[in-house]
């Protein structure tokens, strides 16, 4: 065996490196902690480490970078270094994200297991995303739910929190078994897994192939919860730790999208007609349904939930003309969503974290009390309502273009409808911060400093991702199609 | 010569704006004003320093070389070479106009010192001045149509917010807003101007050698006889420098577009004199001067049409300023009769052969340089007005009379600028204006006589202006109550520069003006010619001596009997021929209630009820289908199966 293969896979190696190395220190620099003295040390060191791989991961995107390890098990090239390097991105705002509430006394005990179980989903998406081999990209599904699993349960004296595990845990089993049985269908009338061997071995009317194709997609429309697969999303989105639910709609979401897109254009590409019919209804019904429902949340959570759903129904339209373009609009969308989503919630978080309110209503006054912060969750909700010049509207802009130009107009326009009803429920929380008025407002409050900087680091990638042309150039130089 | 320096010229008023703007609420007035002066104090001396390297340098060709010393580009499009470019380009006339500016808006930022002392907003008033002062320099170096659009588009704004300064007194409030919609009005016509020259030339640039090669039809890969027909048979390009001159007009104040300017006297007098005089309502004019080889070589006839608004502007406005009496509407529309003569004079050019000739051009220069002398004189008479109001608290010239004897320096020096206005050598303006008539002779005897009659009529108008104010029945009562007194050194010395120069840049330049700026870029050298300038000036003297005849005396028979006899001519010139009144008729009688009320019928039914239905379904749809998330997990898992089902029904039962 040629051993200089593990060389390719430089970026998960480094990650288990990092949580190798975690979780020692979890191990004896807790020991050694005196009692009632939390040492901040636990909560730098994976911050500081996960910075380090990220830089280390962009370092090493090259768009000449075009290799398979391991008989092709493992793929990597420019695009999946350039996701998983926004994956870290994300990551790093979600750590800011969780220092505040990391040190809580409750947490003292737990923090190490925080960030493992974090870093551990991220590795399950790295290998996701990498996967040659369905039995590697199944490996990947399941290592980054399981710990989220834990994540979601992590405050598991709180009622809803484990309530939201249960649920999430179940309906994942359940995807799960489904996408097995797909996959075990592909492997009976193929006879291999291996990504580059099954796109000849397919044909339009194998119906057993049909079946693995709608099965594999029911499985990731679970992890990125699409209509009808999405019916977990509002219950474990309210229920988890805010920072996990961040954490839930952006990243794991994120990379589940892309994996589809590589999947359906590298290994379902023969089938490309009926996966378009099965993607436009379900596009359609994310869209529609989780707009129709945002309308009614009070919940800040909940609604965030089902604002989520429908984003990731414009994600996956980038999906639908599986070009170079689409990718590009894709991975763009992600990026700029990652950073207008974790603002919002990063504000959420500060504001559940210092008030403990999470109602919509709870939030009239907003302004009065904390005008920046308003100011702030004003354009991240713009962005992601898609309102120029933030960067969210060049990104609803490019995956629009791609679609159309893939000859898909009646979806487009079905979006665009749906751009217009997601504005008036985003536009229900600026007018709860700014018009309505509360005898109780939440207190004027201070922000500890990493949240603040996850915030200014947000509110940044929502102005400049959109203004700077650079973003979208730069991805576009390391994009494929089918 | 590197001349990468030229865009502090820009970026230090901007800086200036930003300064004021932002943190003007914790500076005192003092340190607001010097801080805007001294920046635009280092802003003029750079403009001269680069004038003065670019006119001594060497001449290419003859010619003084066009620089793009920056230049950048902001939004390139997708296909073909069309490009928006920012950058700063150095010519002529883009020099000329650095001087003008930076000038005049120095002796302005000055007297506000004065002017403006202790006002409310001072900051505010010094952060838009700034702005302004930005906005207008960058207009000036544009290095292409559409950058020339942005920054024409900014100073309308600033002029909006300098008339609007007084924001708590209606009348200013009023006429704000009636520039900034009349200006924007007419630039629309520039817009689609520009983007018809963009689509048919390819090209936004100043540098029209590719637009000729364009339109001959040279260019590879176009397709060929498209553009050139359609350019060639002489109907775009035309219409294209049409509607873009209707920009022009309007900013400039041509005829019927002026209606603005008369009104925008609310705001504080040096705003007038800086934006309202001598510099942003010469764009129009620097607008035709900036396309002109295209106007001369492709569209000569329309060229002539917008001398002929120009000719009948002047002489509108001429007829209207003898019969006002609020001394800032005479020197308002005085301003729009004497922008109209620089508009003759680059209406009245002649193509020689379809190319520019410096003598057939003679009306370019001449253009210009009377732009250059007007800023200078009409700057000087509207800060006299500045300090007269400012003594006697008053626009009227009622309260006024007699004001020699108690503010001697701004009597002699609107006495200068009077003289310079009504082409008497050797002030300024007789050199400039004779050059325009000149011109304007070349052009048709009656174009020639027609402006020599009207130059007759300004000096006119500028006497009895000027008799009014200094001589004429003085208003003891009022004065004995308010004694008008000087103004302080702060507000004279500009006034006294400013004079200094319109007594000297006539004869006093090295060379002459046409050795600097022509038609083609060759020097010209302007002589005399005495038929037409002895001519001018004797008209011009015979109007100040009825002028004198009239109203110098403290009682005026011959006038009052006049407007006795003719008091429907009166009235009429009084109440500016009533197209206030047209214009107001138009709006509110037939475009509000034929056009505007059915549209916002519409918008309000039609549009808004489909948006509200919008609204209305989505909250009825959620509210009845919302036992679907029940919390339940079993049911969750069943509706995720039933979704499997359907899907593959869809796919499998065909």
């Amino acid at each position: 065996m040629d051993y200089s293969q593990f060389l390719y896979m430089r970026d998960e190696i480094s990650l288990i490196a990092v949580i190798v190395i975690l979780f020692f220190a979890d191990l004896f620099l807790c020991a050694d902690r005196k009692e009632g003295q939390p040492s901040k040390i636990l909560t730098v060191i994976p911050s500081l480490a996960l910075f380090l791989q990220t830089i280390y991961v962009m370092v090493g995107i090259s768009p000449d970078l075009q290799a398979e390890a391991f008989g092709g098990m493992y793929q990597t090239n420019g695009m999946m270094s350039v996701v998983k390097a926004i994956l870290n991105i994300g990551t790093i705002i979600v750590f800011l994200m969780a220092n505040g509430w990391m040190a809580r006394s409750e947490n003292t005990l737990k923090r190490g297991e925080f960030y493992l179980l974090t870093l551990c989903t991220l590795l399950g998406m790295y290998f996701m995303v990498s996967a040659g081999h369905f039995l590697m990209f199944f490996i990947g599904l399941e290592l980054a739910s399981i710990p989220m699993t834990a994540l979601i349960a992590f405050t598991k004296n709180h009622q809803e929190s484990a309530e939201a595990a249960a649920k999430y845990i179940l309906t994942a089993l359940f995807s799960s078994g489904l996408l097995l049985y797909g996959i075990s269908l592909l492997y009976g009338t193929c006879g291999t897994l291996y990504f580059n061997d099954i796109a000849p071995l397919l044909s339009d009317c194998n119906w057993m192939q049909t079946t693995a194709l709608v099965l594999f997609i029911s499985g990731i429309g679970f992890k990125i919860s699409l209509v009808p697969f999405h019916l977990w999303t509002a219950d474990t989105y309210q229920g988890a730790p805010t920072t996990v639910t961040g954490y839930l709609s952006v990243i794991s979401k994120g990379a589940a999208a892309f994996v589809l897109f590589v999947i359906l254009a590298k290994v379902f590409a023969p089938l490309m007609e009926a996966w378009n019919t099965i993607m436009m209804w379900l596009i359609v019904l994310s869209i529609t349904i989780a707009n129709i429902f945002a309308v009614r949340q009070n919940n800040i959570k909940r609604f965030m939930a089902f604002s989520a759903i429908s984003q990731a129904g414009y994600l996956v339209l980038g999906v639908m003309s599986c070009t170079a373009q689409g990718m590009t609009a894709l991975v763009y969308y992600l990026f700029v969503y990652l950073v207008a989503n974790l603002g919002v919630f990063l504000i959420i978080n500060v504001t559940e974290q210092n008030s403990e309110k999470v109602l919509i209503s709870d939030y009239n006054g907003f302004y009065e009390t904390n005008p920046k912060l308003s100011f702030i969750m004003t354009l991240c909700l713009f962005s992601l309502a898609g309102i120029p010049p933030f960067a969210g509207f060049f990104s609803k802009f490019f995956i629009f273009m791609a679609a159309f130009k893939a000859g898909f107009p009646i979806l487009v326009f079905i979006a665009l409808v749906n751009t217009v009803i997601s504005l008036y429920y985003y536009l229900l929380i600026v007018k709860a911060m700014y018009i309505n008025k509360s005898k109780s407002p939440i207190a004027t409050f201070q922000s500890d400093k990493c949240s603040l900087a996850g915030i200014a680091l947000c509110a940044l990638g929502v102005v400049l991702a959109g203004i700077l042309s650079q973003v979208y150039e730069y991805i576009n130089a390391f994009s494929y199609g089918l | 010569m590197d001349y990468t320096y030229t865009i502090l010229i820009l970026l230090l008023p901007f800086l200036s704006f930003l300064v004021l703007g932002l943190a003007g609420k914790w500076l005192s007035h003092r340190t607001a004003g010097l801080f805007g002066t001294s920046v635009l104090g280092i802003v003029t001396a750079m403009s001269y320093y680069t004038a003065f390297t670019y006119f001594t340098a060497d001449r290419i060709n003859d010619v003084f070389p066009t620089l793009v010393p920056y230049n950048f580009t902001w939004l390139p499009f997708f296909d073909g070479n069309l490009h928006f470019d920012l950058g700063i380009m150095l010519d002529p006339i883009s020099v000329m106009m650095l001087i003008v500016i930076s000038t005049v808006s120095l002796m302005v930022h000055i007297y506000s010192f004065g002017y403006m002392h202790g006002e409310r907003g001072f900051q505010r008033y010094y952060a838009y001045l700034s702005l302004f002062t930005m906005s207008m320099l960058g207009l000036v170096v544009a290095t292409n149509i559409f950058q020339m659009y942005m920054f024409w588009e900014l100073v309308g704004v600033c002029s909006y917010l300098l008339i609007g300064f007084y924001y708590h007194l209606k009348p200013a409030v009023a006429a704000s807003k009636k520039a900034f919609i009349v200006t924007r009005f007419a630039d629309l016509g520039f817009l689609i101007g520009i983007l018809i020259y963009g689509y048919y030339t390819g090209s936004f640039s100043f540098d029209f050698t590719n637009t000729a090669v364009y339109l001959n039809g040279a260019q590879p890969g176009v397709e060929e006889g498209f553009s050139k027909a359609i350019a060639g048979a002489g109907f775009i390009l035309p219409t294209a420098l049409f509607l873009m001159f209707i920009g022009g007009a309007g900013k400039s104040a041509m005829f019927p577009l002026h209606i603005w300017l008369p009104d925008a006297m609310e705001g504080p007098t040096p705003v007038s004199a800086l934006i309202h005089a001598a510099t942003m309502v010469v764009a129009g004019v620097f607008q035709v001067a900036r396309m002109f080889p295209l106007w001369i070589q492709y569209a000569p006839e329309t060229l002539h049409v917008v001398a002929w608004i120009g000719a009948f502007t002047a002489f509108y406005a001429a007829a209207v300023a003898c019969a006002q009496s609020d001394i800032k509407r005479v020197l308002a529309f005085s301003t729009i009769s004497q922008i109209a003569f620089m508009m003759v004079a680059l209406g009245v050019c002649l193509p020689e052969n379809g190319f520019t000739d410096n003598h057939a051009s003679l009306g370019y220069m001449a253009s210009m340089f009377h732009l250059f002398t007007h800023a200078m004189f009409k700057a000087t008479l509207f800060l006299c007005a500045g300090c007269i109001i400012h003594a006697v608290h008053s626009n009227e010239m009622a309260y006024m009379g007699g004001m020699r004897k108690y503010m001697p320096i701004t009597h002699i020096t609107f006495l200068i600028a009077c003289l310079a206005i009504s082409g008497i050598p050797p002030f300024s303006g007789f050199f400039s204006k004779d050059e325009i008539l000149v011109a304007a002779f070349e052009y048709s005897a009656v174009m020639g006589w027609i402006m020599a009659g009207i130059a007759g009529m300004t000096a006119f108008y500028m006497f009895r202006l000027y008799y009014g104010i200094f001589w004429g029945t003085e208003n003891k009562e009022y004065h004995e109550k308010h004694v008008p007194h000087e103004s302080p050194a702060v507000m004279t010395v500009p006034l006294i520069i400013l004079t200094i120069i319109t007594l000297t840049v006539g004869w006093c330049l090295p060379g002459s003006f046409g050795s600097y700026i022509s038609a083609t870029g060759t020097p010209y050298h302007i002589h005399l010619n005495w038929e037409v300038a002895g001519t001018s000036i004797a008209i011009a003297l015979c109007a100040i001596v009825l002028a004198t005849w009239m109203y110098a005396r403290s009682t005026q028979p011959v006038a009052d009997k006049l407007q006795a006899t003719l008091p429907q001519l009166h009235k009429w010139a009084y109440h500016r021929f009533y197209l206030d009144e047209v214009y107001q008729f138009v709006t509110h009688r037939i475009i509000f209630a034929y056009v505007s009320r059915p549209i916002a019928w519409f918008d309000r039914h039609i549009i808004d009820g489909f948006f509200n239905f919008l609204a209305w379904g989505t909250h009825t749809l959620s509210y009845n289908i919302r036992t679907f998330q029940s919390g339940r997990i079993q049911q969750y898992a069943l509706v995720f199966l039933w979704g499997v089902i359907v899907l593959l029904i869809i796919l499998l039962i065909p």
